[in-house]
């Protein structure tokens, strides 16, 4: 019990240290988003007066005539209402709509894609680390490879020759825009077969890390005197390997769950916006072109949520998996 | 049967002598103890050593002989040839000129963020970790949290508010150190905490030397390979990500690097129009250069955890067994 309430008690500090980066960031850096918009009106002729600029920085919820500290206990009151602001982009749609619609495309993609990663690069770490010295091992090197392949060149290659070339999946867009989004048969099978591409890049490209990583920890646990135990027991290979060996390999990369999601959230951003995926990545990046502030950092804000939400489940399924972490606690 | 069955009993003794004769040989000339700090050559090691070699010298030496990456000529989207080896973009330039300055950029920011970060888990990781206390509490928390945030999206709303003139190489190199450094902080201070208690360093602080001077001459030379392997992965992480930048048009301004070229190649419809020799060279060479990197950290893993070596060296000298076996059944 002791360490589920660590882990939430560290949660939460995690959450409060993103909020206040998320309110520090825009007013420590050099750019001034009212500024920035001010300019953009200028350039199209429209006057700026005193009142612009003041409703301006009302709008993005910026009023800098208050104190720091007043505004940073309106900014987190604002965030535990659900007010993240309106966006400029998506006028007059409110930020929490306009991520509220986008974010379960991400959540599925990923959510998917990297269980799949993480469950195949696992089991064929096992297996190469089982039995090292064979063909299998000459995999590695190019396992590397392909943990070292950026996901946005990777991606645009598989929509080359798959999509392109040999005509098998669509390579753009989240769904046929023909269908009306909806749970509904024709739709979900085209959301499927529009997220086979954006999967497989996400899968192959974080599939070497999950291998090397389970890999290595498969030969350093090969070499403990229990597994030297087992087989002098006479144990059947597949018992020792799946009992012994790789139940205490993949803690290591339970445990390193957190810089591995990370990765796949970052690899993913990008991915999203080779594919013109409907997700969370590609509004942030036209948030980020359209100088859409406020919907900028609600999408920071969703994604860091997303992401502290899986690692505290995975944090408390490895209390499960690993009951020394229970008993230390 | 009987035939048989007395050759195997004939050879049995001499591949167990020949096997114990190189296992002697092995242990007449013991290695000095440098020498295991070192990395044993590994044909991995060498491939590894070979790639990163050569992309470093094309990256140092190549934008010296190719000609201008700006000049525009009239040969756009040609494919590989004799004078152009790499084909050219759309505006006729150079792919390899091209190809030559952005590794060296990339190369330069790779770098440049790999000694920032290693630096600053440095800090964070070794010094937290050896004063203790609520410096190291708060330190590991520290690291942690920033651990748990996900960098890329950080990275892109900073440089979605830094305007574009003042986007320059440093900021983004230091934007890129400040979310990659959490890893390789939690993995050294994991490896200070277990160096920090042993004997010779509690001797050394008996003896009245200063914290900087402990941590530098009894702790460091342990936590050099560990060091070394997060330098290697920070630099891959570094160029990924800047790649990953540049290629959303969020990069330094006025920097030529891989991930600027796939982004020119990108808007330029390289694959479109069926210009791979536009496209893929970038790309590969950053995953070339990833490869080299991993393949020379699998040696330094090695050093950090020997059981990956043993089983090497079991494998091997249960490869040689295994031939000099065959080679008596057979003769």
């Amino acid at each position: 019990m002791n360490y589920v309430i660590r882990k939430l008690g560290f949660y939460a500090a995690a959450l409060w240290a993103a909020l206040t980066l998320n309110f520090i960031i825009p007013r420590l850096l050099p750019g001034n988003p009212v500024d920035i918009l001010l300019a953009k009106l200028q350039q199209r002729g429209g006057s700026i007066t005193e009142e612009t600029r003041k409703s301006y920085a009302i709008l993005l919820g910026g009023d800098d005539t208050q104190p720091i500290l007043a505004q940073y206990w309106t900014y987190l009151v604002n965030i535990f209402q659900g007010d993240l602001g309106v966006s400029i982009s998506y006028f007059p749609a409110k930020v929490t709509d306009v991520i509220g619609a986008s974010m379960p495309w991400t959540v599925i993609l990923v959510g998917v894609s990297t269980v799949i990663a993480a469950l195949l690069g696992i089991v064929l770490g096992a297996l190469v680390g089982w039995k090292p010295g064979t063909w299998l091992d000459s995999l590695v090197p190019a396992t590397t490879l392909l943990a070292a392949v950026p996901y946005f060149w990777l991606a645009l290659v598989l929509v080359y020759i798959l999509s392109r070339g040999l005509g098998l999946f669509p390579g753009q867009g989240g769904y046929n825009v023909v269908l009306d989004p909806g749970f509904n048969g024709p739709f979900i099978l085209s959301a499927i077969e529009h997220a086979i591409l954006p999967a497989l890049t996400i899968v192959i490209a974080s599939l070497g890390g999950w291998l090397l990583g389970m890999r290595n920890m498969m030969v350093s646990t090969l070499s403990e005197d229990y597994v030297l135990t087992a087989r002098a027991k006479g144990l059947p290979d597949r018992w020792i390997l799946r009992n012994y060996a790789a139940r205490n390999a993949v803690l290591p990369s339970v445990a390193g769950f957190a810089i591995s999601l990370g990765f796949v959230v970052s690899g993913s951003v990008v991915t999203e916006q080779v594919f013109s995926y409907p997700g969370i990545g590609s509004r942030l990046l036209a948030a980020v072109t359209n100088n859409d502030y406020a919907l900028m950092q609600g999408v920071f804000l969703y994604i860091t949520i997303a992401v502290l939400a899986a690692n505290l489940l995975v944090d408390l399924l490895y209390s499960l998996v690993d009951p020394r972490t229970r008993a230390r606690g | 049967m009987t035939n048989i069955q007395s050759m195997t009993g004939q050879t049995q003794a001499s591949p167990t002598e020949e096997l114990a004769n190189i296992s002697r040989g092995r242990g007449q000339r013991p290695k000095p103890a440098w020498r295991l700090m070192l990395p044993t050559p590994t044909p991995w090691l060498i491939t590894g050593l070979i790639l990163i070699g050569s992309i470093i010298i094309f990256g140092a030496v190549g934008p010296l002989l190719v000609g201008d990456p700006a000049a525009i000529s009239n040969t756009g989207l040609s494919g590989p040839s004799a004078d152009h080896w790499l084909g050219t973009t759309q505006t006729g330039q150079d792919v390899l000129a091209q190809l030559a300055h952005a590794t060296r950029g990339s190369l330069q920011i790779g770098f440049l963020v790999g000694v920032l970060a290693t630096l600053l888990s440095a800090f964070f990781g070794i010094y937290g970790a050896y004063i203790g206390g609520f410096a190291d509490e708060a330190f590991s928390l520290l690291s942690n949290v920033f651990l748990v945030i996900p960098g890329l999206p950080l990275v892109i709303v900073i440089s979605g508010f830094v305007p574009r003139e003042s986007r320059g190489l440093w900021t983004i190199a230091v934007v890129l150190a400040l979310t990659s450094w959490a890893a390789s902080a939690r993995v050294l201070r994991a490896q200070t905490l277990s160096v920090r208690n042993r004997d010779y360093v509690a001797a050394s602080r008996v003896s009245g030397e200063r914290a900087w001077r402990v941590i530098a001459v009894e702790i460091l030379p342990n936590l050099l390979p560990v060091l070394a392997s997060q330098f290697v992965f920070a630099v891959i992480a570094a160029i990924l990500g800047e790649a990953g930048l540049s290629f959303l048009g969020l990069g330094a301004s006025s920097s030529s690097t891989l991930g600027t070229m796939l982004f020119y190649a990108q808007n330029g419809f390289a694959l479109p129009l069926g210009a791979w020799w536009w496209f893929l060279p970038p790309g590969l060479m950053i995953a070339l250069f990833g490869m080299g990197l991993s393949l020379i950290n699998f040696s330094i893993d090695e050093i950090i955890n020997p059981k990956l070596k043993n089983a090497r060296l079991v494998r091997k000298r249960a490869r040689q067994a295994a031939r000099i076996q065959k080679k008596a059944v057979t003769s």
